[in-house]
């Protein structure tokens, strides 16, 4: 009965959205408020609708009824409750759902939160999203339908989970992932909103932009869990391999990125109009593009849902109506429209564009890197491959201007500024930051190498000119600890997204150039040594966990003779699904991490293990979290903040 | 849909677990330029791995030929084109030139040149006088008027 | 900048978006895991190997030469072989000559199968340490390689060989080889 409600709603979902996506763009066509006006309860409604659906998958994975296929076939009996839980969205129709529910999110957020903007504008806004939100549950009910029944014959037991899906980092990482990739879907809403309005004003900037950071913050924080996630399950000690699949949630972030830097050039000065609009449609349209990526099997991936061409076919048609529709709108419209604010070369404008084109250069390397091996065999080339040794190639290329002007560009000032009065104080942030990177690499790095003496200076130029900024703007008219607490909320956004950028540069560039690997034999009781560290096998000992046993390898860790910590790395046995999975151990800490990963028995007594140093490794993700604590910042800055009183007077009324 | 399925089963244990075997070298240099071989080739069989981090029977092979010809002294270049000759392109991540791959370079640099162009052609001159346009003020007290408040910058 | 000149420039994304859909809709079509073969164009690699019977008995690259023929690369432990073992015999007995590789597998469960099922090979190598099968470029079995008179090789197939992939693919391109 459950799994049949849980239909029943989504097919509600799906009416209230065809509701949505027709009414009350109709009642602003006409100009008919009440139209308008039904466009919040619709978007509301059709959240708990699809809600309900939700909950009635979860309720059928908590309570084992593996009388619905997909709980068949992705959990079993002695899964722990909170990886049945997770489960829900652990394969491709499940994960769909909380796409819709997630969807539909969004849109109900944006129905109560936009009291302050025109009606016209919120009834288009949420039709736009409405008609994304049909898209996506037709697609569900038609090709992959969560609640399909395995009656008469049901199994007594399900299938399992995947092992690798058995972990807190994958609870956590596909609703980050989602929340940012659908939440683009608001900028994309408010785009195509203002282009059929024809009003492409600074008013849609301002608007968008807080869903918009709040979007990017998402997505960062989602590919962050991703990459650690990797990291410590896979047992390869990587933490990112420019796989298709990660490749199609960097590119939404890259256009997000710009899109968040270029919306504020486009609300403060009115200028890159078109150019913004058209990166608010691309933020999202590549956020589908990585659904088809992910779901139609085109590309060989690690991460692939198990797909079929009827699925392909369906978001392909999607995507073109989606895509191929907006970007028409895009040319129509935007043509028509002209920028109308002046900026000199040497402005905080022009450093904006140019780290808005160097993204999107980045973009489109990670883009045709990605696509390109399909046209390559489309074409009769043959089979190629695109990997890490291009990407990091170019990326290297890339990041050098860009962390250059990253320097500069928040010193600058609007619209025009002569060259000379910077001159002093990037003269004293360029010393600075070659005495730190000096220090730095002294202290941290083993050897030292071209690539590393780069990416360290690059970080330290970025955080040191970001220091140097705030003192400068805090200095600029009153006395430091008067002026440092007069800096707005929005300030302190940037220099976190930045300095935030600068650590995780650093990391990459440690771990990158000095991570040091070591896949030795080892008998209990013998020992390595290296990076100053000493390791003792002490042995294997079995393992018993609710759905799988193995074994567990022990390594005492010294420092010159001192203890530091034991490492106690995992080889399971999953018994339903009956696959091995190495579980490493992990001593994480700021400057390094020591990772260990046990493989095979081998002959007399011996197994092959695998141990990392990985240096700075944490940076990574630290970095990636200090910037998504800026997007957090930038939110709360009172000029996004909800006034009181229009609230209220509409509560009265 | 089944097949598919159950071939994706067969190859979730190739990256589950890590893949870890134990080679002797001559010296660094060879163990350094082993892991980097072994992350550069990918393993033809598997889904997008390299043959340092599939478990798979073909991968395991290819890293045993690696091994060996890294030991006979081989550089980087020959273990490459040693592979490429019999598994083709497709097992080196960094791909060749060929005219379709061309674009991997052209595309981003012919934006980044279309971007300059740009920014060059539409930045005023300094010596032209700067006003804010009428409509800019314009579209500012719109703004305004629409947001209810102040602009605070 | 006229108006027209505008919308060209700013029809620009959705042309290549709409390029780039022409590829993603192929794709769906072909698969991504199926690799073309390196060796193409170019003769069988030399090797030695053994005969699956006799192991006193050595093969080289001279007998691919003659005539048309087809190599197969088969093992025991492979499912998708044993699913077109029966569409080999019937090949082989229509008079196709193949010559079969038994690839990383054991020689005994390989005289079994071969006795159970049939043999379809006029030749079977055994190539216990999957030598010849890595200078192939086999990344897995089962796969036919057709070879032409001259040894020279002309087409690969990855995966079993049926009725379909026989009569449409493989067949015209055998019927064209000298």
């Amino acid at each position: 009965m459950i799994p049949e409600l849980g239909q029943f709603t989504l097919i509600i979902a799906l009416g209230l959205s065809v509701l949505l996506s027709i009414y009350p763009l109709w009642g602003a066509h006409i100009g008919h408020s009440g139209m308008m006006n039904s466009a919040k309860t619709l978007a509301v409604t059709q959240f708990l609708f699809v809600g309900l659906s939700f909950a009635c998958l979860t309720y059928a994975f908590i309570v084992n009824d593996f009388t619905v296929a997909y709980v068949a076939s992705h959990s079993n009996s002695e899964l722990p409750l909170q990886y049945r839980i997770s489960a829900v969205w652990g394969s491709h129709e499940g994960s769909l759902l909380l796409w819709v529910l997630i969807l539909a999110g969004w849109t109900a957020a944006v129905a109560l939160l936009s009291k302050q903007l025109p009606l016209e504008s919120v009834a288009r806004v949420l039709a736009v999203m409405g008609m994304l939100g049909v898209g996506f549950y037709l697609f569900i009910v038609i090709t992959s339908n969560p609640f399909e029944r395995t009656l008469p014959y049901f199994p007594v037991d399900g299938r399992d989970l995947n092992p690798l899906l058995q972990d807190i980092g994958l609870i956590l990482h596909p609703p980050m992932l989602y929340m940012g990739y659908v939440g683009f879907s608001v900028a994309f809403a408010f785009a195509i909103a203002s282009l059929m309005a024809g009003q492409l004003d600074s008013a849609w900037a301002r608007w968008s932009r807080p869903w918009t950071m709040a979007a990017w913050i998402f997505l960062t924080i989602g590919i962050a869990l991703g990459s650690w996630w990797a990291y410590y399950e896979l047992g390869w000690g990587g933490w990112w391999f420019w796989d298709p699949v990660e490749n199609a949630s960097f590119m939404p972030w890259l256009a997000g990125t710009a899109l968040i830097h270029s919306l504020a050039v486009t609300e403060k000065r009115g200028v890159f109009k078109s150019w913004t609009v058209l990166l608010a449609l691309s933020a999202f349209s590549l956020s589908l593009l990585g659904t088809f990526l992910v779901r139609s099997g085109v590309l060989v991936s690690v991460h692939a849902f198990a797909s079929d061409p009827e699925r392909g076919l369906f978001i392909l048609a999607f995507l073109i109506l989606v895509i191929g529709g907006s970007l028409l709108l895009f040319a129509i419209k935007a043509s028509a429209v002209k920028s109308n604010g002046r900026y000199q070369l040497f402005s905080r404008e022009t450093f904006l564009l140019g780290n808005n084109i160097l993204l999107i250069a980045a973009l489109i390397v990670v883009l045709l890197g990605t696509l390109l091996p399909l046209v390559h065999k489309e074409i009769g080339l043959g089979s190629i491959s695109i990997g890490e040794p291009f990407f990091n190639k170019m990326f290297t290329l890339l990041i050098v201007p860009f962390m250059l002007m990253l320097g500069v560009g928040p010193l600058v000032r609007w619209k025009k500024q002569h060259a000379d009065d910077l001159l002093k104080p990037l003269l004293l942030s360029l010393v600075i930051s070659v005495l730190l990177c000096v220090a730095f690499l002294s202290l941290f790095a083993p050897s030292i190498t071209w690539l590393a003496i780069l990416g360290v200076f690059l970080g330290c130029w970025v955080s040191v000119s970001t220091a140097q900024e705030t003192w400068l703007r805090a200095t600029h008219r009153n006395a430091f600890v008067v002026g440092i607490r007069k800096l707005s909320l929005s300030h302190w956004a940037m220099a976190l997204g930045h300095l935030g950028f600068a650590i995780c540069v650093i990391g990459i560039t440690m771990t990158q150039n000095f991570s040091i690997e070591k896949d030795v034999r080892m008998v209990p009781g013998d020992s390595i040594q290296f990076q100053d560290y000493e390791f003792q096998f002490e042995g294997v000992s079995p393992l018993k966990g609710p759905n799988f046993d193995g074994h567990t390898g022990v390594l005492q860790v010294y420092k010159g003779g001192q203890y530091v910590t034991e490492l106690a790395a995992e080889k399971r046995f999953y018994r339903v699904q009956r696959n091995v999975m190495t579980e490493a151990a992990i001593d994480a800490g700021i400057t390094r991490d020591l990772y260990a990963a046990l493989g095979e028995q081998l002959d007399d007594g011996a197994w092959a293990l695998r141990i990392y140093y990985k240096p700075f490794i944490r940076w990574i993700w630290g970095g990636a979290l200090i910037m998504s604590l800026g997007g957090l910042l930038a939110m709360l800055d009172k000029r996004y903040r909800v006034r009181r009183r229009p609230v209220r007077k509409e509560a009265i009324a | 849909m089944a097949k598919l399925l159950f071939i994706c089963s067969l190859l979730m244990p190739g990256w589950a677990m890590a893949a870890i075997d134990v080679y002797e070298f001559d010296s660094s240099e060879q163990e350094l330029l082993f892991h980097q071989l072994t992350k550069e080739l990918r393993c033809p069989k598997c889904q997008n791995q390299n043959i340092s981090d599939s478990n798979a029977p073909l991968a395991k092979d290819l890293r045993q030929k690696t091994y060996e010809l890294v030991k006979q002294g081989n550089d980087r270049d020959q273990v490459v084109d040693y592979m490429a000759a019999r598994f083709g392109n497709f097992v080196r991540y960094d791909p060749p030139m060929t005219p379709a791959t061309v674009f991997l370079w052209l595309g981003p640099v012919c934006f980044i040149a279309i971007g300059l162009f740009f920014v060059f052609r539409h930045a005023s001159r300094p010596k032209a006088k700067m006003q804010v346009s009428e409509l800019a003020t314009q579209e500012q007290e719109k703004l305004n008027r629409i947001l209810n408040k102040d602009n605070t910058e | 900048m006229s108006k027209k000149q505008r919308l060209l420039i700013f029809l620009v994304p959705l042309v290549l978006f709409l390029v780039a859909c022409i590829f993603l809709f192929k794709g769906l079509f072909s698969d991504p895991t199926k690799l073309e073969s390196a060796l193409i164009g170019q003769p069988v690699p030399a090797f030695t190997l053994q005969d699956i019977y006799q192991p006193e008995k050595q093969h080289d690259a001279s007998i691919f030469k003659g005539k048309p023929m087809l190599l197969n690369v088969w093992a025991t432990w492979c499912p998708t072989c044993y699913a077109e073992h029966t569409y080999l015999n019937k090949l082989a007995a229509e008079g196709i000559f193949i010559v079969g590789m038994n690839y990383k597998d054991d020689r005994k469960k390989a005289i079994r199968w071969l006795n159970e099922l049939g043999d379809p090979y006029q030749i079977s190598l055994f190539d216990k340490d999957g030598m010849l099968g890595l200078d192939l470029g086999v990344y897995g079995a089962p796969e036919t390689y057709l070879i032409d008179s001259q040894g020279i090789i002309r087409y690969r197939h990855v995966g079993d060989v049926n009725d379909q992939v026989w009569n449409n693919t493989l067949l015209p391109l055998f019927k064209e080889m000298k």
